[in-house]
């Protein structure tokens, strides 16, 4: 029983992203409106920056930024990885969060044009107009 | 199927993938380990090397536009196509005039309605457009505003130029750019905001940016260079190589902050009028 909780302890980062993806993952099915849906859809992106990010910590590091004087060049001074976070998963997240950011521009534009059109943003009530048609 | 069993079978969906997720986090690396295959393969040459390759502090910026030059380019134009995406969508470019206007009166603060099409403007310039749903005149917000915009368009041009050695780049600078005019698009109205930065240059704009970052990439092809290998810039900027990579990831984040900020901003014009570019916070 110890060794799964200290297992837990220490892997706690993997099970917070795996209850935002949960929550996420539910709205973007289970919710009948669409900006209930679209905002399923950006806390599930959330949880997969979190996820990344996550991964990139080591114990004791600092951010991935370099201590430096003036121009380049500085061969004597030591870089020790360990002394840095990953800047590898903070890269592609930076431009992840962009991305989500477009794409819900996208999304809500659509959720528009289906207002627009049906009046209305309950996907139950959608369905029936187009099965009317 | 009804939807009485959507909710219950979403719930169990849910459950089955998030413990098999939990059951495969089991065999992930403990958190904060030095030693994970993330930690492991590229990312000690990255934290090693970058400052000797392209004399770039900040790894994160080095690693974006020099290392991975190529999947940052591509995000760009995903962002430029989202922007695109919006606007084929939403703009309506042929509309209705309005039945009813509204105008105020500077000075008194009176609110005049005025019916029919005759009308496009009031005759006297103490009268200024404003909004069907009534958008109150707050004085207060104007003010506020108007002081917080320089200084937030300031600090994402510092983010913008600075990202070598401090947090920030492209991205970031121009989203608060960004941000910058969708405040004042809230705090005034979509008539004032389009005077300030007119809907083609938004456009424009954010083709620009993907322009810039492509044109680095393609110049360096012309000096015999990979693409995107900013050493090939070296001989007009007349630095040596390493420097003119620092440059060179520069002039791409300066493309990368236009073409988010011009973005940002289109969407949200599109998105808050409901492509008709008339009215809208």
């Amino acid at each position: 029983m110890g060794e799964i909780v200290s297992q837990i302890a220490a892997k706690y980062n993997y099970l917070a992203y795996i209850a935002l993806m949960m929550i996420g993952f539910y709205a973007m099915i289970a919710k009948n409106n669409l900006v209930k849906k679209i905002i399923g859809m950006s806390i599930f992106q959330t949880a997969v920056i979190l996820y990344y990010i996550s991964s990139a910590y080591k114990t004791g590091a600092g951010i991935p930024i370099l201590s430096h004087g003036t121009g380049h060049g500085h061969g004597e001074q030591v870089i020790r990885a360990a002394d840095y976070i990953n800047p590898l998963p903070h890269v592609l997240m930076l431009t992840a969060i962009v991305v989500s950011v477009a794409t819900l521009g996208v999304a809500l534009a659509l959720a528009i044009r289906i207002y627009d059109r049906h009046k209305t943003l309950e996907e139950d009530e959608i369905l029936e107009q187009l099965k009317e048609k | 199927m009804s939807p009485k069993f959507i909710k219950p079978l979403a719930a169990g969906l849910v459950f089955l993938a998030g413990s098999v997720l939990a059951y495969a986090s089991l065999e992930f690396p403990d958190w904060g380990d030095g030693n994970s295959p993330a930690a492991t393969h590229v990312s000690p040459h990255y934290i090693q090397k970058s400052l000797e390759e392209t004399s770039v502090p900040n790894i994160v910026t080095a690693v974006l536009a020099d290392y991975r030059g190529f999947d940052t380019m591509f995000e760009t134009t995903v962002v430029f196509a989202a922007g695109l995406a919006c606007l084929l969508l939403l703009r309506v470019f042929r509309t209705k005039p309005p039945a009813t206007r509204y105008f105020r009166h500077l000075p008194t603060g009176t609110v005049v309605e005025v019916r029919g099409n005759g009308l496009k403007r009031m005759p006297r310039d103490d009268f200024a457009p404003i909004d069907s749903d009534w958008v109150p005149d707050d004085l207060i917000n104007r003010t506020a505003c108007r002081i917080m915009i320089p200084f937030i368009q300031l600090f994402g041009l510092y983010v913008i130029a600075h990202g070598h050695h401090s947090p920030g780049g492209g991205f970031q600078g121009g989203v608060i750019l960004g941000a910058a005019l969708i405040l004042l698009a809230l705090s005034r109205d979509l008539r004032f905001t389009k005077t300030r930065l007119r809907e083609s240059s938004t456009g424009l704009m954010s083709a620009l940016g993907v322009f810039i970052y492509a044109g680095v990439g393609a110049f360096c092809l012309l000096s015999g260079f990979n693409f995107l290998d900013y050493g090939g810039l070296a001989g007009i900027l007349m630095v040596d190589p390493v420097t003119a990579r620092s440059l060179g990831i520069l002039f791409v984040e300066i493309g990368v902050g236009l073409a988010v900020m011009a973005t940002m901003v289109l969407i949200y014009n599109n998105v808050a009028s409901g492509g008709r570019m008339e009215e809208g916070l």
